[in-house]
C-alpha cells in the first residue's frame, strides 16, 4: 500500500498546475465547511448560554396549563407554588415567575403584552431585576427590553398606562413607569413583555403566592414529579434553538455543497482525462506486471490524494484564518435579530476536533468515490490496446 | 538447463473481429523457443509478429491453440496470474520506449523491482548495475524528456533486464532510432543475451536487427513461412560494460 501512495503522490505532484488547481478548490471546500459549521456551532453555543443565563436557568417547572405558544391559556396558567419548589425558592435555588396578559397604552396606541413578575432580589438569572427594587411610587416600576422600547417608543422615565385582569377577570389599570431599558440578545425576555416586581404583580392580580413558571438555578439537580406542574429540562427548552440552528446550517451548507461539487467535478474530470491521456502508461504498468485491480487502486489513490494535499493546503491558510475568526469573532448584522434566538453583536465560531475530523473524513470519502468512478474503465481495458494508446 | 524449452506454441490461432468480418492474425503457429535464444519474428506489417509477442508475453490470449510459457498455459491464466508471470519472468521493450514520464531513469528501472518487493539496498544495487550495463549510470537522475531516443531505449532495456527475466520481448525496438543508436542498443542486448543467457525475442522488420539475430522466424499472413538458424554471429563490442558484467545472483 505504501508503494501505491508513494507512486500516486509522485504522479500527482508531477501533474503540476492541474493538481494544484484541484487542490486549491478542494481546500476552499475544507475551510468553508469548517468555518460555516464552526460559525453555526458558535451561534448555537452563544444562544444556549445567553438563554440559560438570562431566562432558562438550569431547567423549569411549568404550570400544567402553561403553553408559551398559546396566550389564551395564560388566564388559567398559574397556581400556588407547590411545597418542594417553594422550599427551593426559599433556599435561593429557584425563582418564581408569574405571567399574566395585559395591555400597554403608549401614546394613545395599545400593545398586548405579557406582564411578568420577577423577584427583584433574585440572583439566579442574569436579569436586571434589581431596578424593580425599592421603588416607592404610585406608578408601577417596570423593566422592558430595548426592542420593546423601540416598538412602543418608550424610554427610561416614561410613564404609560398598563391594563390587566385580576383573578376574578375584572379589568384594572394603573400607570407604569419605565425604570430601566435592558439591552439583551435574548429576545424571549424582551419583545412584547413588561417585567415588574413579583410581589406587586401578585398583589395587583390577587394571585398571592402563585406562579406560572419556576426557574431552577443552574446546577440544581431537581426534577421530581410535582402534581400540577411539569418539569422541562434544559435540553427540552433549548430544542427550539437547536432546530433553528440546524435549519440555518442546512441553508449555509448550500455554499459549501456548491464548492465541494465544483471540486469533485474537477477531480472527476481530471481522472477521466488522466485515464485517457495516460492509457499508454496504463498499458505499460500492466506489461510491467501490475494487474488491472492494482492500476485501478493506483489511480484511485492518486485521485484521493487530492484530498490529502487539499487538507494540507487548507491547514496552511485555514488555521490562521479560522483562529483569527475564533479570536475576533464575526460582527452580526442587525437582521439576525429576525432569526428568533439570542445572538450577540459578535459571534465567535466554535471549532472542535470532531468537526475537523468529520469534515476531513467526508471530503476524503467523497474524493475517493469520485476518483474511483472513472477508473472502472480501466477494468475493461485490454493491455494490448492500452499499449497502442487505445481505449476499448 | 542449456536447451530448456521456455516457450512452446501449438496450433496457435488468434482471430480479431473487425466489424462483420474477422481478421486471422495468427494461423496455427507452432514454435518452440529455448533458453538463451536471440530470435526474431520478421515479416511485413500485419503478419502477426506483435500478436504473437503479445500472446507469448501473456498480454493477450489466443483464440484457440496453446501457448505454454515457462510451463504455464497462457490461455488458462487468470489476469492476476498473467500479471505475475509478466512481473516475474518477462521483460518488455517497446518501439516507443514506454517509459513512465514523471520518473527518472533510475526510478523507471527500479519500478519492476518495487512490484517484486525487492528490499531497498538490493534494489539500488541492481538498478545501478543495470544502468551501468546500458551505459547510463551517469544519467540516472534524468527524466525521459531530458534523454535522447537512444538513451530512452537503453533505459527501457535496463528496466526489462533489471529483474533478471527469463524472457525479454522486444517489439520493434529500433523503429524510432537512428542507425548508430540502433546498433548501440543491439550491441547491448546481444551482450546481455550472451552474458545472462536471457532469451530475447524480437518483432521487427528492421534489417539492422535482423543482422544481429541467431534465429529468424518469418511470418506472413499469420503463418510461419520460414524458421532458420543464422550461423554467422556478430561480434559484440569488446568495450561494452556488459562484457565485464556479472550475473546478478
Amino acid at each position: 500500500m505504501k508503494l501505491y501512495f508513494k507512486l500516486a503522490l509522485r504522479n500527482l505532484l508531477a501533474a503540476g498546475l492541474r493538481t494544484w488547481l484541484n487542490v486549491i478548490v478542494l481546500s476552499f471546500a475544507f475551510v468553508a465547511i469548517i468555518w460555516s459549521q464552526g460559525l453555526y456551532r458558535g451561534m448555537s453555543r452563544y444562544a444556549a448560554q445567553a438563554m440559560t443565563e438570562v431566562e432558562l436557568g438550569g431547567g423549569q417547572y411549568w404550570h400544567e396549563n402553561y403553553d408559551p405558544y398559546n396566550p389564551l391559556t395564560l388566564q388559567e396558567a398559574h397556581g400556588p407554588v407547590p411545597e418542594p419548589l417553594a422550599q427551593l425558592i426559599q433556599e435561593g435555588r429557584a425563582l418564581a415567575i408569574l405571567i399574566v396578559q395585559g395591555t400597554l397604552y403608549p401614546r394613545g396606541r395599545f400593545f398586548p403584552v405579557l406582564i411578568k413578575g420577577i423577584d427583584p432580589r433574585q440572583q439566579i438569572l442574569l436579569f436586571p431585576s434589581r431596578y424593580l427594587e425599592n421603588e416607592q411610587s404610585e406608578e408601577i416600576p417596570a423593566v422592558i427590553g430595548s426592542r420593546m422600547a423601540s416598538t412602543c417608543g418608550l424610554k427610561i422615565g416614561d410613564t404609560v398606562t398598563l391594563r390587566w385582569r385580576d383573578k376574578r377577570g375584572a379589568f384594572d389599570a394603573r400607570d407604569l413607569r419605565i425604570v430601566h431599558v435592558m439591552k439583551t440578545s435574548v429576545q424571549s425576555v424582551d419583545q412584547g413583555q413588561v417585567w415588574i416586581s413579583l410581589d406587586l404583580l401578585r398583589k395587583l392580580t390577587g394571585l398571592e403566592g402563585e406562579a406560572t413558571v419556576i426557574t431552577l438555578a443552574k446546577g440544581v439537580n431537581f426534577n421530581e414529579a410535582v402534581p400540577g406542574w411539569s418539569y422541562k429540562s434544559l435540553d427540552f427548552l433549548l430544542r427550539d434553538i437547536d432546530e433553528v440552528v440546524r435549519s440555518k446550517t442546512i441553508g449555509a451548507s448550500i455554499i459549501y455543497i456548491i464548492l465541494l461539487s465544483l471540486a469533485m467535478l474537477a477531480i472527476f474530470d481530471t481522472q477521466v482525462l488522466s485515464i485517457w491521456r495516460r492509457r499508454k502508461e496504463i498499458g505499460t504498468l500492466m506489461a510491467l506486471g501490475m494487474t488491472r485491480a492494482q492500476v485501478i487502486k493506483l489511480f484511485t489513490i492518486e485521485g484521493a490524494m487530492h484530498a490529502v494535499l487539499a487538507a494540507a493546503v487548507a491547514a496552511l491558510y485555514g488555521l490562521p484564518l479560522l483562529s483569527f475568526f475564533a479570536r475576533k469573532g464575526l460582527g452580526m448584522p442587525q437582521v439576525v435579530d429576525s432569526y428568533g434566538f439570542a445572538l450577540g453583536e459578535r459571534i465567535f465560531p466554535a471549532y472542535s476536533a470532531g468537526l475537523v475530523i468529520s469534515t476531513v473524513i467526508l471530503i476524503m470519502v467523497m474524493t475517493t468515490i469520485v476518483s474511483f468512478l472513472p477508473t472502472r474503465r480501466i477494468a475493461k481495458l485490454k493491455p494490448t490496446e492500452a499499449l497502442r494508446g487505445r481505449i476499448t | 538447463m542449456e536447451n530448456e524449452i521456455l516457450i512452446e506454441t501449438k496450433d496457435l490461432v488468434k482471430i480479431y473481429p473487425m466489424g462483420r468480418h474477422e481478421i486471422v492474425a495468427l494461423n496455427k503457429v507452432n514454435l518452440v523457443f529455448r533458453k538463451g535464444e536471440f530470435a526474431g519474428l520478421v515479416g511485413p506489417s500485419g503478419s502477426g509478429k506483435t500478436t504473437l509477442l503479445n500472446i507469448v508475453g501473456s498480454l493477450d490470449s489466443p483464440t484457440s491453440g496453446s501457448a505454454v510459457v515457462l510451463g504455464k498455459k497462457v490461455e488458462e491464466l487468470s489476469p492476476k496470474e498473467a500479471a505475475r508471470l509478466r512481473n516475474e519472468n518477462i521483460g518488455f521493450i517497446f518501439q516507443t520506449f514506454n517509459l513512465l514520464p514523471y520518473y527518472t531513469a533510475y526510478e523507471n528501472v527500479e519500478f519492476p523491482l518495487l512490484l517484486l518487493k525487492i528490499p531497498a539496498s538490493e534494489r539500488k544495487r541492481r538498478v545501478m548495475q543495470a544502468l551501468e550495463w546500458v551505459r547510463l549510470a551517469d544519467r540516472a537522475n534524468s527524466r525521459p524528456a531530458q534523454l535522447s531516443g537512444g538513451e530512452c531505449q537503453r533505459v527501457a532495456i535496463a528496466r526489462a533486464i533489471v529483474k533478471e527475466p527469463a524472457i525479454i520481448l522486444a517489439d520493434e525496438p529500433t523503429a524510432n532510432l537512428d542507425a548508430e543508436n540502433s546498433h548501440n542498443i543491439l550491441q547491448i542486448m546481444a551482450g546481455l543475451n550472451r552474458q545472462l543467457r536471457t532469451t530475447f525475442i524480437f518483432a521487427t522488420h528492421d534489417d539492422k536487427v535482423i543482422s544481429y539475430l541467431r534465429r529468424k522466424i518469418t511470418l506472413f499472413d499469420g503463418r510461419v513461412v520460414r524458421d532458420e538458424i543464422i550461423e554467422q554471429e556478430r561480434k559484440i563490442d569488446e568495450n561494452s560494460p556488459v562484457r565485464e558484467a556479472r550475473i546478478f545472483k
